[in-house]
C-alpha cells in the first residue's frame, strides 16, 4: 500500500522548478514562430499634443517592411483599459504622454523594424501639458480626457467618521507631516512579450506574459472589433508581473498586428527601455497626515489626505486609490476620521497596480507618524503600536470592519520578544565609528480579493485522466508567485495523490475557466477554495462509482492514494485508471465554481469609492523590524537585520511563504532606498537598469521571517493572501529606523544617500 | 559569414551575420531560449553563459566572438537526465520562482564554484552581484548555492 500523502503544509517542492531551471520552460518571450514578423511601436516623443500628420511614406517601401498601421486600421473602439476605457491602442487625435504609442510596424527582423520607426514622422501640434496632480487639479489645467465631468479627477471620494476636525483639538498631543512616494518600476526581468496569429478559422490566439488572460480577451474584442468567440488568449508562466501585467501591455499592439499579417505570426518583446516608458508604474503621491492621540496613548483623531498621479490613462488609477483610503487607519483603532482622496490624471506615464495596490504609499505615511506621535507623548514605538491596534470585531479608522481572523497583535509580541528588538539599545550604542544605527518598526494589512462591487470568482477545472492521473487546469496566470504550483499541493491533499500524479494546464482561454486576475492576493485564496471543492466533488464521484462497479459497499470504505484505491476492508487495490475506464469524460471533469465572500455592511463613503474596491473583508497583516546602520561619511542606508512576523492565516507551503516574505520585503526595500524612477516634464530619465537602481544580492540581508498562523475560516485550508502584505512594510520601518538614526524624519522616499548626507552634513555643522 | 564553436558539446557551423549578439543567435537562430535577455546592456545577468568555462554576457558578445569558442547553455547544464547538483538545490531549496533570472543565475553559480568551491555567504553575494532578481530576495538563491556547493564538496 503506497503512504498517504499529506501536503499541505509541508514545503513540497514546486513542480513547475524542474522545467525553469533547465531552460526548458517556455515563457512568452520565448516563442519564435516559424515566418514570424516583428512588430513594434513609434511612440510619441511629446508628453500632451494633437498628431497633425503621420507621414509614413518614406517607410511604406522599405525592403522588409510588412505593414505600417495606425488607428485609422482599427475596426473597433480602441480603446482598453479597466473599469475605465480610455487608452487607445494606437494614439488617434491626440498623445497624452511620452510613450504613447502612434504607428504599429511590422517587420521582418529587428533592424529594418528599428530604422522604421525612426523614418515616419509625426507632425504633432503641441498643447499645454501638466505633470503635477495638483496644478491638474486647478481650475484652468490642461484636460487629458475632454469630456469628463470630472475634468482631470479621475476619482475622489472621501470617508468620515466622528469629527476629527473637532476631536483633534481633544487630542494631547498632534503630529502633522507631508509624504512624497515616488514612482516604483516593476522591473519583472521578463519584459512584455507575446505572440499572435490569426489562423485559417478567424481566431485570433495570442500568447502573452499577461495577469490577465479573461480580461484582456473582453478588452480585445471591444478594442479590435474582433469576435470575442473569436480571440485566444493563453497565458504560460510569466517571467515576473507584480500588478504590472495586470491589463494590456502588448496585447492591444500583438493583437492589431496579427490582424494585418497576411495569416503570418506576429511577436513583440518590449526593450528594457521601452518597458519603462510604457508599462505602468506604483502611483507616486503626496500623503498628508495629521493624527492625534490622548496621554494615555490612545489614538483619537486622524486627517489623511491622498493625492494620486496616475498619469495619461485610468489603468486601475481608481481602485488603487479606494485601496488607499482603506488601508489609511492601518490597523487602528481611530474614533474619528477624516480620509480624502485624489487620482488625478496628468501628462506623466500610466500609474496602475503595483503589489500593495495603494497600501504601501499610506502606510509608509501613516507608520512614521505613529512613531512621531509616539515620540510625542514619550510612548515605545511598539507598545503605542499594541495598545491602539485592532482585533477582530474591531473597527479600523477607516471603518473597516475586522470581520474576519486579525492577529495583528500577536504579530506585535513576536517582534516585542525577539532579541533583535530587546537588545536593540546594546546594537545601537555599539554602532562603529562612523556610523550611526537605529531600530525601526512598522505595522500594517492588506484586504484579500476584489472588494464588494466586483465579484470576486473562480472556476476550478480538474479532470481525472484515462490513466488514473489528474490533470489541473489553471485558471490564474503564475507570475511566479507559485499559485498554480500549490494548485497541485492542494489537489493532491483532497486526492490523497503525490505530486507527480499530477498535470497542470496553465490559464488558457480555450481551455481553462474563467477565474480572475492574478492579483490583489487572491490567487491561491480564490482559486484554491474553488479547486478544493472540484477536487472533492471528484473524489467523490470515483468513490461513488467504484461502488456501482461492484468493487466495494461503502464509499467510505475506500482510500484514495497515489494512482489507486484501497478498499480497507478487503485490502484490495483498485489503479485509479480501472475506474476512469468506467467513466464518461464528462463524469471526469468536476469544475467548481466560488465566490469569494465580502462584507456589505453600510457604508461612510461614496458609492464611486465603494465600486472602486473599498471595503474589504479578509486582511492579512504583519509588522516588520529594521535595524539600520548609516555611513556618516556618505549617507548610504545598510540594512543590517530585517525581521518580519506576518499573518497571513495557515501556511500551505512554508518554503513559498518564505519565498514571498523575502522577495516582496527586498522589493520594498527598493522602493525605501534606492528606487528612483525619475521623470523630467514627462520625459523619462532613468530608462535602464543602470539608472534605475534595483536592489542587488550584495545591498539586502538575509531575512528572518516567523509566520503568525491564525485560521482564516474562509480560506483554503485556513490560508489567507500573503502576495502583498509583505512590501507594505519596509519603507516605514526603515524609515523610522534612519529617523532613530539620524534624529529626523525625512518626508520624501526614496530616503536616498544623497538626503542622508545633506541631514548629517547640517548636523554636523550644528 | 562562417561560424565554427562548440554548442553544449555539439560541432555547429552555421552562416550568421558577424554583428549579430550571441543572444540572439542562440535564441532566435538556434532556438536555445533557456538563455534569457532582460536589459540588453550587461545590466541583468539574465543572459549569462559559459564561454570556455567561464561566465560572460551573451547580450555583449557578437557572434563572430564564438569562433573557435565552447559554449555552455542553461540547456547544457545536465547532460544526462539527472539535474545538477546546481539545479538539484536551485529547485530544492526554493531558489525559483518566476525563474526568469534562474538560467544566469546558473551559470554564474558553475563559474563561480570553479573557482570557488567553498565560498561563503558574502562571498556568494559578491559573485552573484550582477545578475538581478527580482523575485526572491536571494536569500533562498544564496542558500542554493551554499548548499550545492558543500554537496558538490562531499562529492569530490
Ligand atoms: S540581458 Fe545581458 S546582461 Fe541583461
Ligand atoms: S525568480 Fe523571478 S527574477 Fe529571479
Amino acid at each position: 500500500m503506497t503512504t498517504y500523502a499529506s501536503p499541505i503544509g509541508s514545503s513540497l517542492k514546486r513542480v513547475d522548478g524542474p522545467g525553469k531551471i533547465s531552460g526548458l520552460e517556455k515563457y512568452a518571450a520565448d516563442y519564435y514562430p516559424d515566418n514570424f514578423l516583428w512588430a513594434g511601436a513609434k511612440r510619441s516623443d511629446h508628453p500632451h499634443a494633437l498628431i497633425k500628420e503621420i507621414d509614413i511614406s518614406p517607410v511604406r517601401n522599405l525592403p522588409g517592411i510588412f505593414a505600417v498601421l495606425t488607428h485609422e486600421d482599427i475596426k473597433g473602439a480602441n480603446r482598453v483599459g479597466v473599469p475605465e476605457m480610455d487608452q487607445p491602442v494606437l494614439a488617434d487625435r491626440k498623445v497624452r504622454y511620452k510613450g504613447d504609442p502612434v504607428v504599429l510596424v511590422l517587420a521582418e527582423n529587428k533592424t529594418v523594424l528599428q530604422e522604421a520607426i525612426d523614418k515616419i514622422v509625426i507632425k504633432y501640434e503641441p498643447l499645454p501639458a501638466v505633470f503635477d496632480p495638483e496644478a491638474a487639479l486647478a481650475e484652468n489645467a490642461p484636460l487629458l480626457h475632454e469630456n469628463r465631468n470630472d475634468k482631470n479627477l479621475l476619482l475622489g471620494g472621501r470617508v468620515v467618521r466622528g469629527n476629527s476636525i473637532a476631536a483633534m483639538s481633544e487630542c494631547d498631543a498632534v503630529a502633522e507631516a507631508d509624504f512624497q512616494l515616488p514612482w516604483q518600476e516593476h522591473a519583472y526581468l521578463e519584459t512584455e512579450a507575446g505572440v499572435a496569429r490569426v489562423d485559417e478559422e478567424g481566431i485570433l490566439a495570442i500568447i502573452a506574459s499577461t495577469q490577465t488572460p479573461w480580461r484582456d480577451r473582453n478588452e480585445l474584442a471591444y478594442a479590435l472589433g474582433w469576435p470575442l468567440d473569436k480571440i485566444r488568449v493563453i497565458a504560460p508562466y510569466l517571467g515576473g508581473g507584480f500588478g504590472g501585467k495586470d491589463g494590456i501591455t502588448v496585447q492591444g499592439l500583438l493583437g492589431l498586428a496579427a490582424l494585418h499579417s497576411g495569416g503570418r505570426p506576429v511577436k513583440m518583446w518590449n526593450s528594457r527601455e521601452e518597458s519603462f516608458l510604457s508599462s505602468t508604474k506604483r502611483h507616486p503621491g503626496r500623503v498628508h497626515y495629521e493624527l492625534g492621540c490622548k496621554k494615555d496613548g490612545t489614538l483619537y483623531a486622524m486627517n489623511c489626505r491622498i493625492v494620486l498621479d496616475t498619469g495619461a490613462y485610468a489603468s486601475l488609477g481608481g481602485p488603487v486609490l479606494a485601496l488607499a483610503m482603506e488601508h489609511a487607519a492601518g490597523v487602528y483603532r481611530i474614533p474619528h476620521a477624516l480620509i480624502e482622496g485624489f487620482s488625478v490624471y496628468t501628462n506623466n506615464p500610466v500609474g496602475g497596480a503595483f503589489r500593495g495596490f495603494g497600501a504601501p504609499q499610506v502606510l509608509a505615511g501613516l507608520e512614521q507618524m505613529m512613531d512621531i506621535l509616539a515620540d510625542k507623548i514619550a510612548w515605545d514605538p511598539l507598545a503605542f503600536r499594541l495598545k491602539n491596534a485592532v482585533m477582530r470585531g474591531d473597527e479600523t479608522g477607516a471603518g473597516v470592519w475586522m470581520s474576519n481572523s486579525t492577529a495583528i497583535i500577536p504579530c506585535l509580541e513576536k517582534l516585542q520578544e525577539h532579541p533583535l528588538w530587546t537588545s536593540r539599545q546594546a546594537w545601537v550604542s555599539q554602532a562603529p565609528p562612523f556610523k550611526l544605527r537605529g531600530v525601526g518598526i512598522a505595522a500594517g494589512l492588506q484586504g484579500t480579493g476584489y472588494g464588494p462591487m466586483v465579484a470576486d470568482i473562480a472556476n476550478a477545472k480538474i479532470e481525472l485522466l484515462p490513466d488514473g492521473r489528474f490533470r489541473i487546469y489553471s485558471g490564474v496566470a503564475d507570475m511566479g508567485q507559485g499559485n498554480n504550483p500549490t494548485n497541485v499541493q492542494i489537489a493532491a491533499e483532497v486526492l490523497g495523490q503525490t505530486a507527480d500524479c499530477f498535470e497542470l494546464i496553465q490559464p488558457d482561454t480555450l481551455q481553462t475557466l474563467p477565474s480572475g486576475s492574478s492579483a490583489a492576493s487572491r490567487t491561491t485564496y480564490s482559486y484554491g477554495n474553488a479547486l478544493k471543492a472540484a477536487a472533492l466533488q471528484l473524489k467523490e464521484r470515483i468513490l461513488t462509482r467504484a461502488c456501482n462497479m461492484g468493487m466495494g459497499l461503502y464509499a467510505e470504505d475506500f482510500l484514495l492514494s497515489s494512482g489507486r484505491l484501497n478498499h480497507l476492508p478487503s485490502g484490495r487495490e483498485i489503479p485509479l485508471g480501472l475506474v476512469a475506464a468506467s467513466m464518461r469524460p464528462e463524469e471526469r471533469v468536476s469544475i467548481y465554481s466560488y465566490t469569494a465572500p465580502v462584507n456589505r455592511y453600510p457604508d461612510k463613503i461614496n458609492p464611486d469609492i465603494r465600486a472602486a474596491g473599498f471595503p474589504h473583508r479578509v486582511f492579512a497583516f504583519a509588522c516588520h523590524l529594521a535595524r539600520v546602520q548609516i555611513d556618516e561619511l556618505t549617507g548610504e542606508v545598510e540594512i543590517s537585520d530585517y525581521l518580519a512576523a506576518t499573518d497571513a492565516g495557515k501556511v500551505l507551503n512554508p518554503q513559498l511563504y518564505e519565498q514571498q516574505v523575502q522577495g516582496g520585503a527586498v522589493q520594498g526595500m527598493g522602493y525605501a532606498l534606492w528606487e528612483d524612477f525619475k521623470l523630467d516634464r514627462g520625459e523619462l530619465m532613468t530608462r535602464n537598469l543602470a539608472t534605475y537602481i534595483l536592489p542587488t544580492s550584495m545591498d539586502v540581508p538575509d531575512i528572518l521571517s516567523i509566520a503568525v498562523e491564525s485560521v482564516e475560516e474562509s480560506g483554503p485550508f485556513g490560508m489567507k493572501g500573503i502576495g502583498e502584505i509583505v512590501i507594505n512594510l519596509a519603507l516605514p520601518a526603515i524609515a523610522n529606523g534612519i529617523a532613530r538614526a539620524v534624529g529626523q524624519h525625512i518626508f520624501k522616499s526614496p530616503l536616498t544617500a544623497e538626503q542622508l548626507l545633506l541631514i548629517l552634513e547640517k548636523r554636523a555643522a550644528e | 559569414m562562417k561560424i565554427a564553436f562548440e554548442l553544449n558539446g555539439i560541432k555547429q557551423e552555421i552562416d550568421y551575420l558577424p554583428d549579430r549578439r550571441v543572444v540572439d543567435l542562440l535564441r532566435e537562430e538556434l532556438g536555445y531560449t533557456g538563455t534569457k535577455e532582460a536589459c540588453g546592456s550587461g545590466e541583468c545577468g539574465a543572459c549569462t553563459i559559459l564561454v570556455d568555462g567561464v561566465s560572460k554576457l551573451s547580450c555583449l558578445m557578437l557572434a563572430a566572438q564564438l569562433q573557435g569558442r565552447s559554449i555552455t547553455t542553461i540547456e547544457g547544464m545536465s547532460p544526462g537526465k539527472k539535474l545538477h547538483p546546481i539545479q538539484q538545490a536551485f529547485v530544492d531549496k526554493g531558489a525559483v520562482q518566476c525563474g526568469f533570472c534562474s538560467p544566469g543565475m546558473l551559470m554564474a553559480t558553475v563559474d563561480l564554484l570553479q573557482r570557488n568551491p567553498a565560498p561563503d555567504r558574502q562571498q556568494i553575494r559578491a559573485a552573484l552581484s550582477g545578475n538581478l532578481c527580482r523575485c526572491t530576495g536571494y536569500q533562498k538563491i544564496i542558500d542554493a548555492v551554499e548548499s550545492a556547493a558543500a554537496e558538490m564538496r562531499d562529492k569530490l
